[in-house]
């Protein structure tokens, strides 16, 4: 399927990678779409279930920990954050993104086995068209948090929104990557989306979305925290936290020691670097899919 | 004339046994690698093709023999052990009836989306979406979710989106059994006026009359290796013996 004029020979089959994306434009909106329409055919409240799933659970978060484990501050608790329920749902929306993006993506090749085994096409098509989707479901949930920010007090700066720019930016290319490695192997190994579930638990977990980070600084020593620093989920939580949490609080919070200066340029990088790693795991693999599907 | 299609010498093995499990591939390594974790068998075995422009050629063979196998290198979809394939222009398969359709968008939408997927651009299908429908008889069942489509109206309107993706090199694998007599012979002559426009044709089917009707070569293969490569005469009379 390659779009050379009829004068040269070439070789069927081998695809330039994520750089086949540009020329299929096209097909990667009408993927997008189709998962779309698919995904809500049939149901009455369609999109709303984008806005209904995280409202729930984020109510059900906020009682249990916000009230009944008490973090969040009031007269009889001095000690917890306040706007607890802003800074939970910061940290929920990007999680969630990034559970749908990985897992779906992960499951994307197999998924599509029967297209693949029978027309050659890029293959990262899929595993990148399964991100998009969560980053249009991300979407509404982002509507909703703005919304509540706005009534908590928002008033953010331009480095305030780059931030939660550099926070998205940072989990899509982590979910892309590890979506193509992931995606990959479960051809191979179906195994691999079992993995892929249990790291979406742990990852939830592992990044101050619940808590605080200032909770695990205490209870970890530096090297420790340094290592759940360099996280690139728990980086993008931040950077979320430090757009729409911080500026609807007094300003005396504190933001994790060097933030911008080090940290999200660091989980930038291993993002990229996982990418990288992806992109050249699937190319390796993506040979026999069309097999072994 | 020049080639279209260039396969030179390309052996495939495929495995009997399927391992699943990362269990499994980890015992196999703790036991050493002893034994085989899985057998093999050519699928093909040194096949050479050589396709000029414009040909019309019948790939025939028993069941299982290796001509889906061997289309499948064609396309590209799959990649050979050995050996080399080379193509000039672009090749749309028909490879087994609506591949990439989804049942559950309408017609429309999967006209859309088979375009794209055998590489159209959104131009491209807004051009020729009527001229698709027309040929596909299907009507007014367009915005119908083709889950409710019979298998007739299916291979109409996947053999109508392929034909009008306009490649140079085009294969067709088993598809027009299932249509009904007016639409197959529509097809055929699709097929063959694709063929006079000097288009590349590899057809694979069962129906011995057909494709001598539509090609003027015939490539037997039997086992993964090709047995015969002549005229379609000879070629069907000796899968007939
Ligand atoms: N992905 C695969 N994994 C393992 N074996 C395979 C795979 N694909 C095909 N085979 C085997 O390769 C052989 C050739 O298959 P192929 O589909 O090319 O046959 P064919 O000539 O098209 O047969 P038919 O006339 O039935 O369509 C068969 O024995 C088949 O079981
Ligand atoms: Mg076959």
């Amino acid at each position: 399927m390659s779009a050379t004029t009829p004068g040269e020979l070439t070789t069927p089959g081998l695809g330039g990678g994520l750089r086949d994306l540009r020329q299929s434009g096209f097909l990667l909106k009408l993927l997008v779409r189709k998962e779309l329409k698919v995904r809500y055919r049939g149901s009455v409240l369609g999109l709303l279930w984008s806005y209904v799933k995280p409202g729930v659970q984020f109510i059900v978060f906020y009682v249990a920990l916000g009230v009944f484990l008490g973090l969040e501050r009031s007269p009889r608790n001095p000690e917890g954050l306040s706007n607890y329920a802003v800074y939970l749902f910061s940290g929920i929306v990007l999680i969630n993104f990034f559970s749908e993006a990985l897992g779906n993506a992960a499951r994307s090749i197999v998924n599509n086995g029967n297209l693949i085994k029978k027309i050659y096409l890029p293959r990262e098509l899929f595993p990148v068209a399964s991100v998009w989707v969560s980053g249009v479901h991300f979407f509404p949930q982002l509507v909703v948090l703005v919304a509540g920010c706005v009534i908590a007090g928002w008033h953010p700066d331009v480095f305030q929104l780059l931030a939660a720019v550099a926070g998205f930016l940072i989990v899509g290319l982590l979910a892309t990557g590890l979506g193509l490695l992931f995606g990959a192997a479960n051809v191979y190994f179906r195994d691999s989306e079992n993995l892929v579930d249990m790291l979406l638990m742990v990852a939830t977990w592992a990044s101050p979305v619940m808590y605080a980070w200032t909770m695990v600084q205490e209870k970890l020593g530096a090297a420790a925290f340094a290592v759940y620093q360099a996280n690139p989920v728990t980086i993008g939580v931040e950077l979320f936290h430090y757009a729409f949490w911080f500026p609807t609080t007094d300003g005396s919070a504190a933001v994790p020691p060097n933030l911008f200066s080090l940290w999200t340029p660091v989980g930038l990088g291993i993002a990229l670097l996982v990418l990288f790693l992806g992109q050249l795991t699937f190319r390796r693999l993506e040979g026999r899919f069309a097999q072994e599907l | 004339m020049v080639n279209a299609i260039e396969v030179s010498d390309i052996s495939k093995q495929f495995v009997l046994r399927h391992t699943r499990s990362i269990k499994e591939a980890v015992v196999w390594l703790a036991k050493g690698r002893k034994g085989d974790l899985s057998e093999k068998f050519h699928a093909l075995k040194n096949v050479s093709v050589e396709v000029k422009t414009g040909e019309t050629v019948a790939l025939l063979g028993l069941n299982g023999s290796g001509k889906s196998t061997l289309l499948k290198h064609i396309s590209g979809v799959m990649l050979p052990d050995s050996g080399t394939v080379r193509t000039r222009g672009r090749v749309a398969g028909l490879i087994e009836v609506g591949a990439g359709f989804h049942p559950d968008l309408s017609g429309r939408d999967n006209v859309f989306l088979n375009g794209a997927i055998l590489g159209m651009t959104e131009q491209q299908v807004n051009d020729r979406f009527d001229d698709i429908v027309e040929f596909s008889e299907i009507g007014q069942f367009i915005d119908t979710e083709v889950k409710f489509y019979s298998s007739g109206m299916y291979l109409r309107l996947a053999f109508s989106v392929a034909v009008h993706t306009d490649p140079e090199v085009f294969l067709i694998d088993e598809i027009l059994a299932v249509g009904d007599e007016p639409f197959q012979r529509k097809c055929i002559n699709k097929i063959q006026e694709l063929a006079r426009n000097g288009k590349t044709l590899v057809v694979v089917s069962h129906d011995l009359d057909l494709v001598s009707r539509i090609c003027a070569r015939g490539i037997l293969l039997e086992h993964g290796v090709v047995k015969f490569d002549g005229s379609i005469h000879d070629a069907v009379a000796l899968l007939r013996s």
